[in-house]
């Protein structure tokens, strides 16, 4: 079912290249990103321990977005503690882009909540609507879940990824920098 | 984690494509991957292919495998989400990780509907926003606009019960000879307030007696208007929302009573006895499973029978049978309604005739119930009592067959019976329409 790595990791690690870039992050990954109707996303917990929950991604060409409603408020938690957080689109069928490909980033994570209410559609909105288009006519509806259209918005500043050009994670990845493309 | 947890977390996962495999780097990053995978029964450990990444996992680490599963659908988002999360101890053996799993956490939109949930995350959302509250040091809560606030709260929409009894008293009225639209039109507002405040005082009853607040499953029809559980109207100005709707029903009651008859009074008592204390203390008559007999009647001869005498200044038996079909609809409204509601109404000891008695009982007694509203328009019509266009009604017939089909195939599954709910509404609505337009046909010829 899968093939086992037997040769020592830093052998097979490539060289880093700079990939061609449109945002901060390489065209390859942006275009994984926008495509994206799902990505984990790790946060680190007050133990210590990786909790991972899937999220629709949202990206502006500088940061990633997701959101949270107060419902699902545990993740926001972590994150204010801890604000290193990973994000990696995985799911070929959740993410069609040709060729496919996958993608870890790692970043820092800011929870922007000053307004629960409408904040979050004034920063994600538009980007949340154009990926699922739904969500318009479901915030018409916004009284029928009261909660849930209260949320919180998760913006990662990307610092550093992994890409691999063929999906294949058991092959050397491409590593990018957003330090490289500053 | 037990044997048999394993087993199914084993059968659980295996329909997912790939795992994500979480842990936390030496750079205080977590790193997050796509990997293959492969539960082995044998061990009770998921093996892992090995991913190429800067820095491994540490051997005996903790790490978080997730299997995450959507179907897209072009244009509108996406649907059958699901996951599964497990924790555990990390091994290498052969090449290959190894997980053995200590604890897990998943949904399937599936086996739990999405409502389902988010009504039981509410307490956390709770939490959250009052540690937010805490630590900015003023009130966050959730809003929404004042005319959904009141809309909702007193739940505007089941106002079809008391427009349709109110009409239809006011059509036999005018069949017989009398019409005063300004004394339907009080009726209506009078009648509309009681109704008002009974919505409200129920939703009071159902936040203190835990009911609501257990209903991790409430429906647009069932399970109350959620504004106290969301945090949207404190309890007390519920309690005032209601008094205050009472206040102007009864007082319409009184004028009308001392402009239009004595009689009217013994009708509005019991009306209000009825709504008061379909809830209240010490009758408590839902709470005894004669809720429905209270709607029944309430909503069928005393709404039916009160605007007739206001209009006519008498009672009459004519008048008094077209209110029973009615009377047996705004029943089955209520009956059915409660059917999702009934785990928490148990738990809440709000003992209904839905939690008293099983499934077959139930929509056997939903199928007496509307053959015997039928038969009665059918009987009124013949035999004159009501005009012979009432028939009109029996129009609605396929309504209640798609009703009693919705409760027989879904009965355990809330939001599968919605559209039966929403068909049994029709039902009360429509036939009560169609008998006024009876009496109307009548009128004009």
């Amino acid at each position: 079912m899968f093939k086992s790595c037997n040769q020592p990791f830093r052998t097979q690690l490539a060289a880093t290249t700079i990939l061609d870039r449109m945002g901060v992050l390489p065209k390859e990954v942006e275009e994984l990103l926008n495509a994206a109707l799902v990505a984990e996303l790790t946060v680190i917990n007050r133990k210590g321990q990786p909790v991972t929950y899937p999220l629709i991604p949202l990206y502006d060409g500088q940061f990633i977005y997701m959101t949270s409603s107060v419902l699902f408020a545990k993740k926001l938690e972590h994150m204010k503690a801890n604000p290193r957080v990973s994000v990696t689109i995985t799911d070929p069928i959740g993410a069609a882009v040709e060729p496919f490909r996958r993608a870890t980033i790692q970043g820092d994570a800011r929870i922007i909540e000053d307004d629960l209410h409408s904040g979050w559609e004034g920063h994600v909105g538009d980007l949340w609507i154009a990926k699922e288009p739904i969500v318009k006519d479901l915030i018409k509806k916004r009284f029928a879940m009261p909660l849930f259209w209260e949320r919180s918005v998760i913006e990662i500043t990307p610092k550093r990824g992994l890409l691999w050009p063929g999906g294949r994670t058991d092959q050397p990845p491409q590593q990018f920098s957003t330090e490289q493309a500053a | 984690m037990a044997d048999s947890t394993v087993k199914e977390l084993f059968e659980d996962i295996s329909s997912y494509s790939h795992a994500v495999i979480a842990y936390v780097g030496e750079d205080g990053y977590p790193m997050n991957v796509a990997a293959d995978f492969k539960p082995n029964p044998a061990k009770g450990t998921i093996e892992l292919s090995r991913p190429a990444v800067p820095v491994e996992p540490v051997e005996g680490a903790e790490v978080n495998v997730t299997f995450s599963h959507i179907r897209p659908y072009p244009g509108v988002g996406y649907d059958q989400r699901r996951y599964v999360s497990v924790w555990g101890k990390l091994t290498k053996a052969n090449g290959s990780l190894e997980v053995t799993p200590e604890r897990t956490h998943g949904w399937d939109e599936e086996r739990m509907h999405f409502f389902e949930l988010c009504e039981r995350s509410v307490p956390s959302a709770h939490r959250y926003m009052q540690k937010l509250s805490e630590e900015r040091g003023e009130p966050v809560k959730t809003k929404m606009s004042l005319g959904w606030l009141i809309f909702l709260t007193t739940r505007v929409p089941f106002l079809t019960a008391t427009f349709v009894p109110i009409l239809l008293g006011a059509m036999v009225a005018r069949n017989d000879g009398f019409s005063a639209w300004w004394l339907f039109l009080l009726c209506l507002l009078g009648g509309s307030a009681i109704h008002l405040g009974l919505n409200v005082a129920n939703d009071v009853s159902d936040a203190t007696s835990g009911a609501d607040f257990a209903n991790a499953n409430p429906t647009m029809f069932s399970g109350g208007s959620r504004m106290i559980q969301y945090g949207l109207v404190g309890l007390k100005t519920m309690k005032m929302v209601s008094l205050a709707c009472y206040a102007v029903g009864i007082g319409i009651g009184l004028y009308l009573t001392a402009t239009r008859g004595t009689e009217l009074l013994w009708i509005g008592v019991a009306g209000v006895f009825l709504s008061i204390f379909y809830t209240a203390p010490p009758f408590k008559l839902v709470h005894r499973g004669m809720g429905e007999i209270a709607v029944a009647l309430g909503f069928g001869p005393i709404m039916v029978l009160g605007t007739y005498f206001v209009i006519a200044q008498r009672l009459t038996f004519e008048a008094f049978y077209a209110s029973l079909p009615v009377a047996i609809f705004i029943m089955l409204v209520l009956y059915v309604n409660q059917v999702p509601d009934r785990p928490a109404d148990e738990k809440a000891g709000k003992k209904t005739i839905v939690v008293r008695l099983p499934k077959n009982a139930i929509v056997k007694g939903y199928a007496a119930s509307v053959i015997a509203a039928f038969a009665l328009i059918v009987v009124g019509a013949v035999t004159g009592i009501m005009p012979i266009w009432t028939l009109l009604a029996l129009g609605t017939i396929p309504l209640a067959l798609k009703v009693h089909k919705a409760l027989t195939s879904h009965y355990e599954s809330p939001y599968e019976l919605m559209d039966g709910m929403g068909k049994n509404i029709m039902l009360h609505l429509f036939s009560g329409l169609a008998l006024v337009l009876g009496y109307l046909i009548a009128v004009i010829f």
